[in-house]
């Protein structure tokens, strides 16, 4: 019957239908984001793409925009500058890896209840919500001769004369930086972990408590295979994590000393010396590796682990998967009643 | 519950389970430290006076916790009053566009097949992969364009615009609310309006809770495009308006470091408040993957 309106009263009787009311808002509701997500990602890509074979500035008009081809990239690969800054992508990937092993064993720590853990956990998260600019104050104050962090150290019966200047020593000042992302993030990587471990049954623990298993073998028989997958998702985030540092050099030495990374050599070519053509494609070789790097961890968990699940489903595994099967269909069936 | 029935059982510890509790607590401990010490040399610095700043090692403890001449010194010489209002302007357009945007977008991708759905959703994946720094470089020609920068309109529209965590936070829970509910809602003549307005949206409740907070902090924190796009003084955030410490300043870390304290007040107070949202808003935030 609904057909028969719409066919009577004509475009107005088909908004008011249910296929029209669907289609109205359909659009209404995905046209606003749609827009957005064109304008400030889409549209700035396709035109980063673009800029990246011309040499222009930010306020060169169209028609005096200079076609170079593929000079640009060549340059990225040329100038010593921009290359080198990759390799500094290394320490932030090294310093990414401890990171991650770090929260990975608090969390297995903290996951054994008891009390004070969430007043440690509330410490190790804080430095998480704290603002880039504050953490580089914080650091550059941390940091500074005589101060802080030579203070802590010379408690502990360091020489204050032996040590080095953190920010300025050339050996050691990426290191010091690193330290901090460090510092930020693992208990955000922590919190994370905690959850997925959470996430486990928790009769599997208790069980394998009755059976006489140690921690140790809590961790590697329970643990790691149920929070394999997103430990693994997060090396690879950390991978691309590392090659678009940016925040610790920006706000605390401004990419002096050698400690400039990639993004913070883009930054300063793209809006200080206004190369736009070559920050562009800077930009764009960076997306290619990470473009790539995804790519490799989509096949990787497709061809590692689909196998790995399915053939090798420990017995503790396929006991927790059928528990939590069970539970979420009783769950279900609350919800409809 | 584990050391609970350990201690039912019986008072005593083997050696190994000793040592286990001791390792784990200094660990907990260690770390715990390396945390908070950088914050709280900060805060102990704050509260010297220009004297004992200059006279005393930076780990001694200020002569009083009540003086607070630092404090109103810093929050006037970076203007951050004006730069408070500025950040909650700003967010609360950014918060309250972000979800409407957000769930209407999850409801009609969750709950209506039409073709270019799937599109929609990998155009949104995809976003997520683009660093935001790298993007700047021609979002602000962009901005530029539109006649965006040094207003603040321009800067809340490109914060909503680059929003898509919350969005999956959105389609996530939305999977877990019964297409039932909306079918009986049909059957009762409601409108799709009517059943996103008054079932889909009080639902999604605890997911906007954990969105807005999420990206609350998010908005509070980010200084890179606020800096690129509000350089006029009376537009800074408060990320920003600490950058103005920079210059002036030197090292005068007495000043500077009040200033850090005031401006990660409200993220301490936010904290304390929703431990648990924020907890369970990063865990959720991470099965997207």
């Amino acid at each position: 019957m609904e057909e028969a309106v719409a066919g009577r009263k004509g475009f107005g009787g088909w908004l008011r239908s249910r296929k029209g009311q669907k289609t109205l808002i359909c659009v209404g509701f995905v046209a606003i984001p749609l827009i957005l997500l064109l304008s400030f990602t889409y549209i700035p890509f396709v035109e980063m793409v673009r800029f990246s074979f011309f040499k222009m500035k930010y306020t060169t008009p169209v028609d005096k925009r200079l076609f170079v081809g593929w000079r640009n990239y060549l340059d990225v690969f040329r100038r010593k500058d921009c290359f080198s800054a990759l390799k500094l992508s290394l320490y932030y990937c090294g310093g990414a890896l401890f990171q991650l092993v770090l929260a990975l064993y608090l969390a297995t720590i903290l996951s054994f209840k008891a009390k004070g853990n969430n007043l440690f956990k509330g410490f190790m998260f804080f430095p998480f919500l704290i603002n880039g600019i504050a953490v580089g104050f914080i650091f550059k104050f941390f940091y500074t001769r005589g101060f802080v962090f030579d203070t802590v150290l010379s408690w502990c019966g360091f020489d204050m004369d032996n040590l080095p200047f953190w920010l300025k020593d050339q050996r050691i000042n990426n290191w010091s930086l690193v330290a901090t992302s460090v510092w930020r993030y693992f208990g955000q990587n922590m919190v994370l972990f905690i959850g997925a471990i959470m996430s486990v049954d928790s009769e599997l623990y208790e069980a394998a408590e009755l059976d006489g298993a140690n921690r140790f073998q809590q961790f590697v028989h329970i643990i790691l295979p149920s929070i394999k997958t997103i430990v693994t998702l997060n090396i690879i985030l950390s991978i691309t994590g590392s090659l678009s540092a940016f925040e610790p050099p920006y706000v605390i030495t401004s990419g002096g000393n050698g400690t400039g990374t990639y993004f913070v050599i883009m930054n300063e070519i793209a809006h200080v010396s206004q190369k736009v053509g070559l920050a562009s494609a800077m930009a764009v070789v960076l997306l290619l590796i990470i473009f790539l790097c995804t790519i490799l961890q989509k096949l990787f968990f497709k061809f590692v682990f689909r196998d790995a699940e399915s053939e090798d489903e420990s017995y503790k595994a396929k006991r927790a998967r059928l528990r939590a099967e069970k539970a979420r269909a009783r769950a279900e069936k609350k919800g409809v009643a | 519950m584990v050391k609970h029935k350990a201690n039912k059982r019986k008072k005593t510890y083997t050696p190994g389970q000793i040592i286990w509790q001791i390792v784990r607590y200094f660990s907990l401990i260690f770390f715990s430290f390396v945390a908070v010490i950088p914050v709280v040399s900060c805060v102990i610095t704050a509260f010297k006076t220009e004297e004992e700043y200059q006279t005393t090692n930076v780990m001694t403890l200020p002569k009083s916790f009540v003086n607070f001449d630092n404090f109103v010194k810093a929050f006037n010489m970076a203007n951050m009053g004006k730069a408070f209002l500025n950040s909650v302007i700003v967010m609360i357009f950014v918060l309250i566009a972000s979800v409407i945007i957000g769930t209407q977008l999850a409801y009609v991708l969750n709950r209506f097949q039409f073709p270019g759905n799937k599109l929609i959703r990998n155009l949104f994946l995809f976003a997520s992969l683009l660093p935001a720094v790298a993007m700047q470089v021609t979002v602000y020609n962009i901005m530029q364009a539109l006649g965006f920068v040094n207003h603040l309109y321009g800067y809340i529209i490109m914060m909503c615009g680059t929003d898509v965590i919350s969005i999956y936070i959105f389609i996530q829970f939305m999977e877990n609310i019964s297409i039932s509910l909306d079918e009986s809602a049909i059957i009762d003549g409601a409108s799709y309006w009517t059943i996103y307005w008054k079932i889909i949206l009080p639902l999604l409740k605890p997911a906007i809770v954990t969105s807005c907070i999420l990206k609350g902090v998010g908005v509070y924190n980010e200084y890179y495009a606020a800096n690129l796009y509000l350089m006029n003084r009376n537009l800074k955030t408060i990320a920003v308006s600490l950058y103005t410490f920079v210059g002036p300043l030197g090292s005068r870390y007495n000043l500077i470091c009040a200033g850090v304290i005031i401006s990660l007040l409200p993220a301490l107070i936010v904290f304390i408040l929703c431990q648990k949202q924020i907890y369970s808003g990063i865990a959720a935030g991470a099965v997207k993957g």
